[in-house]
């Protein structure tokens, strides 16, 4: 089946199985390597992305249910060659050690500042907890979304001054 | 890797399309919405239907959570989230919030539909019971016209349901507001399905009790209603002793299954501590009272 989606800004087409996985088109077809696929089992979130401006997990939405519609990856939040005011709270709250979920953490936390610019720490937990991480806790994590709502995230492409 | 087995692929601009879909198509089409079910059972081959009707186009018409002339109505394409944010639903329909909170996590509920979780009939999903609980009926279209079934009605087993092969579920409708409700659950670890859990919906007087629903998942091969527990409420004055009388009815009233979520008689005893809770919940919030127990119970 022939599908067009805006990825990060971008139409993209191409030629598809109906059974083929947003995460593998995403991570396959195109070639974004940033969106993790992790557990394939809808649990751990490291395939967060945004589906029509809503964090969901790519590995349980069919590639087709996305023609016509609108997907952010870790790549459309990146700014450039720089570091989102998210990113750069994970870098400098040590919000990441081994890296696998924080694409995802990323993706949720992005949606999380948007639609709640100064999160209490309840709602940062409750809003990341489909998204699992194996390493660093979750301490530190949520110190770095708190560090980036001080510093007045959320935006999609902003660089800190 | 793991991915669904080849299926074909429909996508429907129309209510009245899905039908004609359903009915080219055959049994073995299955309608997806949200998919967070159904795509990981494909994924895992317990589910392998041949065709596959997209009906996430329908969010124009189904996509809703309102109260018209006193009856709470949640179209078919209601997520998750929207029954979780809704105002009307955490004042009036307090359980449904609180059965929300409890299921999967933030992101499949962003995916997750309402009707979804009625027709995929997993004996142990959380929003049939509380829906029980609140004497709602689904309602469903095929190619003769609309019908209603009782939610209580609607799971004939498990991941079976009364909704014909040629029908597609369109919405459900709450008749009456609780004067007070409340939605408990055990559960192994977080998002994941229940041990037990069950919903209370009360209708009171100054004094009594006038009429309790309880409904409960997790505990038989389908959504339970647990009408002999209700019959010892309703006409009563609230007091613990009566919670007691009746989770002991509830729990006589189950036939848990005995899997990797605990054996029967621990489902049993979950039911009996969680009827009381749902009870004293209920009734204070019933009464106007504000004050919640944490989610579990403590």
């Amino acid at each position: 089946m022939r599908i067009q989606v805006n990825v990060n800004g971008e139409m993209r087409e191409a030629d598809v199985e109906p059974r083929l996985l947003l995460v593998h088109f995403i991570r396959d077809t195109l070639g974004l390597t940033g969106t993790h696929w992790g557990c394939d089992t809808s649990n751990c979130g490291a395939c967060t992305v945004h589906l029509d401006g809503e964090p969901v997990k790519s590995c349980t939405v069919l590639a087709v249910r996305a023609n016509g519609h609108e997907v952010t990856t870790i790549e459309g939040v990146t700014p450039g060659a720089d570091l989102s005011l998210l990113q750069q709270g994970f870098r400098e709250e040590h919000g990441l050690q081994c890296g696998f979920c924080t694409p995802g953490m990323i993706m949720t936390a992005t949606a999380l500042l948007e639609r709640t610019p100064r999160p209490t720490e309840d709602e940062i937990r409750e809003a990341i907890s489909g998204n699992l991480c194996r390493c660093t806790g979750y301490q530190y994590i949520i110190k770095s979304i708190e560090w980036a709502a001080k510093h007045g995230a959320p935006t999609r492409v902003e660089v800190m001054p | 890797m793991q991915v669904p087995a080849q299926f074909d692929y429909e996508v429907a601009t129309s209510v009245e399309e899905a039908i004609e879909l359903l009915q080219r198509h055959g049994p073995e089409a299955r309608l997806l919405a949200g998919g967070h079910s159904l795509i990981p059972m494909m994924k895992l081959r317990l589910a392998f239907p041949e065709v596959l009707i997209d009906i996430h186009e329908l969010d124009g018409d189904l996509r809703f959570v309102r109260e018209d002339d006193g009856t709470l109505r949640v179209g078919a394409l209601a997520r998750h989230k929207d029954l979780l944010e809704s105002p009307v639903v955490r004042e009036r329909y307090t359980l449904l919030a609180d059965a929300e909170k409890f299921i999967a996590d933030p992101l499949v509920r962003n995916m997750g539909t309402v009707g979804g979780s009625f027709a995929h009939a997993d004996p142990s999903e959380d929003l049939p019971a509380a829906f029980v609980a609140l004497g709602a009926e689904v309602v469903v279209r095929g190619p003769n016209g609309e019908r209603t079934i009782a939610v209580e009605d609607l799971a004939t087993g498990p991941f079976e349901t009364a909704i014909e092969p040629d029908e597609i579920l369109t919405e459900a409708r709450v008749p009456r507001a609780p004067h007070g409700s409340s939605y408990f659950k055990v559960e192994r670890r977080a998002g994941d399905y229940a041990s037990a859990a069950l919903g209370v919906a009360l209708w009171m007087n100054e004094e009594e009790i006038e009429d309790a629903r309880i409904g409960m998942c997790g505990v038989g091969s389908t959504t339970l209603r647990a009408r002999e527990a209700e019959e010892v409420l309703r006409g009563q004055k609230p007091d613990e002793e009566l919670y007691k009388r009746a989770a002991e009815r509830a729990a006589q009233e189950c036939d848990p299954p005995d899997d990797a979520r605990g054996t029967p008689e621990y489902k049993r005893d979950l039911v009996r501590v969680l009827v009381v809770r749902a009870m004293e919940q209920a009734v204070s919030r019933a009464r106007g009272g504000t004050e919640d127990r944490t989610a579990d119970g403590r």
